[in-house]
């Protein structure tokens, strides 16, 4: 390993924005034959550094040396000529060609006038794809016909097309299952074998370790630390990561204290059999103030449909709502905001962040949406409220004129959390806050939660992380297909083991429970 | 699980694609556009006995040859997604500028030449404001639209005849194959049919055979992924833009020859008919599907309608109503075609 020379040696690169600097001096080599992971939070630079590498930014300062050339990339096409190719997490291909066409793409095998030989280029194709063990697929098929899966699989054959010695990887697993990632790997090793240079990158922890030989950390766009992957336990990679030592980060791990309502306690909000068909079965339940309820549940059991009914997206069409003592018919989310109700979607992209307004905008819409278009906000109230949530939330970067789809998920997550904040509810609902986010993000994410109920917020927490919803939660809701089947009082003998064994053991159909 | 269902469904994918390959369900509404063309012809020709005929044929491809060079011209941007609403404001501005010249005593091949000059220069300028100010090619050619038929206003508003013995009229003068001595259904064609197949074959090769045809899907697909494979995105849309404005230019040289005059007015909507024309054949508004060959036949489609409506009876002023029901029928077979897709 020590007598092989780099293929890419990347020195000192810094990228500027206007107002921020995304990379700030940062080295990363890449050795042929080896897998090397980029490791960092969201926001930490990781897509900055491939995009410096593969052209589509330029760079402020620094140097990138391919094969011992120093190389000044001004697009795509320049990095791809250098040899250096990539799969984005997103399959960047084209869906309404072939999947012969989509490998060979600006590569088709010509005649001597310059017409393209369909044959010859179909059958290079099929060549390539056999390489990777995938000779069976059928060139000629649309590649819209085949799974996202597959799809990443082609994207690589591409890039042995231009005989690429660099292959960056950008989170190549986010839409693969289990069996898919082993595939995914098998062909990771093959192309790693014949000499090319593998640049990493995922959230998976335990991929990460799988696959890679050698992992350069960042952190704030600044380069934290190259070492080898077999050499740094895991506890010491988070902590490089985000900055904190292992103590600290297991302190977030421990399960929350419960919080007992008093005897006598009013719930704020209350509900009995309040469902709507179709989409969930009437349910009763309480929340109190400061108190966190779980839902926990899989994709499908109802946890989303309920909150939704709670915020009025859709309308109950069964049973009581009561809130703050008073009967609420929630029949849109305006009725809910006035009511200090809040929603945060789990569709965060879609239904959460507006893209083309800054964060401040972004931050302030709900506010002014319960006030009503004719009672604009003080520009000084505004500048206070948006400064606040800011700084509570560590929105980082911490300029409210951003444009908040420049934002890292995680980042993106705390403003719409800072958005209904700042509609001063009683209940906020989250619904998969934490989906998509880093581990160093989601921490902080649920150290929020926990203030936001110990200021007297009552909080529906949804994650598909059960051991989120365990340390959490106060009470947890069981869903299973579309019923609530279980309350758990979240004491210390609840684990997320009990949870998993609730929606095993029960039968939905046999009647609630108990 | 997901995955292995999704896997299985590759599997027979692969057993099937085999026959696919035959039939594309994206080449649908162009073998629906064939269907409705043909019955169409017998219709006319059941009802009125003149449709399929020598003559008939003749004629329609004889009169129309500019709006097939045109469907070609528009395939093009419209297969990317974009659209060039300039063509028919360049027929109308070289129409003008060519005649003016021949008037003035200009040899009549250096008139050509201008007119291709002035449409390259149109396309290059729509290109340029696309492609080096981010404008959207609707904005873009919109603008130059207006520009162009400005200048051509300014030139001359009045309707300018090609004088005598001008050398536009190898362009027109008509070629029999067949003669009727009797009867007025002759087999006949002009230069302006030759010019425009072989500006058919010309978009055909280029969209086929080409990388930069095959950049052009590409973008229709995805621009950004396009982008980010290394495709020179940039320098084909400059080559789409400025071959539309191109071939513009040649539509205008055989409908001037053919109708003996210019005026600034003629081509006025003839973008739309041509962006109908391809609508019609099949191509997606949206870009990555479609076929010049599709457009071809749009644009027969499209110049059927006129006499048949007229010997329906149908005043003239129905006729767009026409084309525009069709335009809705084909767009909403696409619609189904997608839908269909994504299903599977």
């Amino acid at each position: 390993m020590t007598d092989k020379k780099p293929i890419v040696v990347m020195k000192g690169i810094t990228i500027e924005f206007p107002g921020v600097k995304a990379l700030d001096n940062v080295d990363l080599s890449l050795y042929p034959g080896e897998v090397h992971a980029l490791m960092g939070e969201n926001g930490a630079g990781k897509s900055t550094m491939i995009k410096a590498l593969t052209g589509v930014y330029k760079i402020n300062a620094g140097s990138i040396t391919v094969e011992g050339k120093p190389q000044l990339f001004k697009g795509t096409l320049d990095a791809q000529n250098a040899g250096i190719a990539t799969v984005y997490q997103e399959v960047n291909l084209c869906t309404n060609l072939s999947i012969g066409e989509n490998v060979m793409l600006g590569h088709e095998v010509r005649d001597k006038i310059g017409m393209i030989n369909w044959k010859k280029t179909h059958a290079k194709a099929a060549g390539f794809l056999a390489e990777m063990g995938l000779g069976s697929l059928d060139t000629h098929a649309p590649l819209s016909s085949i799974s996202i899966a597959m799809q990443q699989l082609v994207a690589i054959a591409r890039s042995m097309v231009i005989d690429a010695k660099v292959l960056i990887l950008d989170e190549p697993t986010s839409s693969l299952d289990a069996n898919e990632v082993e595939e995914l790997f098998a062909i990771i090793r093959k192309v790693r074998d014949s000499g090319v240079a593998i640049l990493f990158v995922s959230h998976f922890l335990d991929q990460v370790y799988q696959i890679s030989d050698k992992m350069t950390v960042l952190r704030n766009g600044k380069f934290i630390k190259e070492v080898v992957t077999k050499d740094t336990p895991r506890d010491e990679l988070i902590g490089m990561m985000i900055g904190k030592s292992a103590e600290e980060l297991s302190q977030i791990g421990t399960k929350k204290t419960r919080r007992e309502p008093e005897p006598g306690e009013k719930p704020i909000a209350s509900v009995h059999d309040f469902g709507k068909k179709g989409s969930i079965n009437p349910v009763d339940m309480d929340i109190y103030k400061g108190q966190i309820v779980g839902f926990a549940g899989l994709l499908g059991s109802g946890r989303t449909e309920l909150a939704r009914l709670f915020f009025g997206a859709d309308k109950a069409d069964s049973g009581s709502f009561t809130f703050n003592g008073h009967k609420l018919t929630v029949a849109d989310p305006s009725t809910a905001l006035r009511n200090k109700i809040a929603y945060s979607t789990e569709n965060r992209r879609d239904e959460g962040i507006i893209g083309d307004l800054t964060v401040r905008e972004n931050i302030l819409i709900a506010l002014q949406a319960t006030r009503g278009m004719f009672r604009p906000i003080p520009k000084k109230e505004a500048d206070e409220v948006v400064d606040k949530y800011i700084k509570e939330l560590n929105v980082r970067p911490a300029d409210p004129n951003r444009l908040i789809k420049n934002l890292s998920g995680g980042n993106q997550q705390k403003v719409l959390i800072a958005r209904w904040l700042a509609t001063n509810p009683e209940l906020l609902i989250l619904d998969e806050p934490t989906r998509g986010i880093d581990i160093g993000a989601k921490a902080e994410i649920q150290q929020v939660v926990i203030d936001l109920a110990g200021q007297g917020i009552g909080v529906i927490f949804i994650s598909s992380e059960l051991d989120e919803v365990v340390r959490l939660s106060d009470d947890i809701e069981v869903l299973k297909d579309r019923h609530k089947i279980k309350e758990i009082e979240n004491d210390d003998t609840v684990s997320q083991e009990t949870i998993v064994q609730t929606i095993a053991n029960t039968n939905v159909n046999s009647g609630k429970e108990e | 699980m997901s995955g292995a269902t999704a896997k299985a469904k590759t599997t027979v994918r692969k057993s099937g694609a085999g026959k696919s390959r035959h039939l594309d369900p994206q080449m649908i509404p162009t073998i629906a556009a064939v269907v409705i063309f043909i019955l169409m012809l017998i219709m006319g020709q059941v009802l009125f006995g003149t449709y399929i005929r020598l003559g008939f044929i003749s004629s329609l491809f004889i009169d129309h040859a500019y709006l097939i060079i045109l469907a070609v011209a528009m395939t093009l941007p419209v297969l990317t997604g974009g659209i060039d609403l300039s063509v028919g404001a360049i027929v109308s501005i070289t129409s003008v500028v060519g005649v003016k010249m021949t008037i003035a005593g200009t040899p009549s091949w250096i008139a050509m030449i201008a007119m291709i000059v002035i449409g390259m220069f149109f396309g290059l300028l729509a290109g340029t404001l696309i492609e080096e100010f981010n404008m959207q090619p609707f904005i873009a050619t919109l603008s130059t639209m207006f520009l162009a038929r400005g200048i051509s206003s300014i030139i001359s508003t009045d309707s300018l005849p090609l004088p005598q013995d001008n050398n536009f009229d190898w362009v027109a003068d008509p070629i029999k194959i067949i003669d009727n001595p009797k009867i007025a259904n002759d087999l006949t064609f002009n230069m302006g049919v030759v010019i425009a197949i072989v500006v058919v074959v010309f978009g055909y090769i280029l969209l086929h055979k080409t990388r930069t045809g095959r950049t052009i899907y590409a973008i229709g697909g995805s621009r950004p992924s396009a982008e980010l494979m290394g495709l020179p995105v940039k320098r084909t849309n400059y080559i789409i833009y400025l071959t539309s404005g191109t071939l513009a230019a040649i539509a205008s040289i055989v409908y001037t020859a053919n109708i003996g005059s210019a005026k600034n007015t003629t081509g006025v909507g003839w973008e739309l008919d041509a962006v109908a024309s391809v609508v019609i054949g099949g191509t997606i508004v949206t870009g990555g599907f479609g076929y010049v060959l599709g457009s071809v036949i749009g644009a027969l489609v499209r110049s059927t309608i006129d006499p048949l409506t007229s010997d329906f009876g149908v005043p003239a002023e129905w006729t767009t109503i026409v084309v525009g029901l069709m335009i809705l029928v084909f767009v909403v077979l696409q619609r189904a075609v997608t839908a269909f897709n994504k299903k599977e």
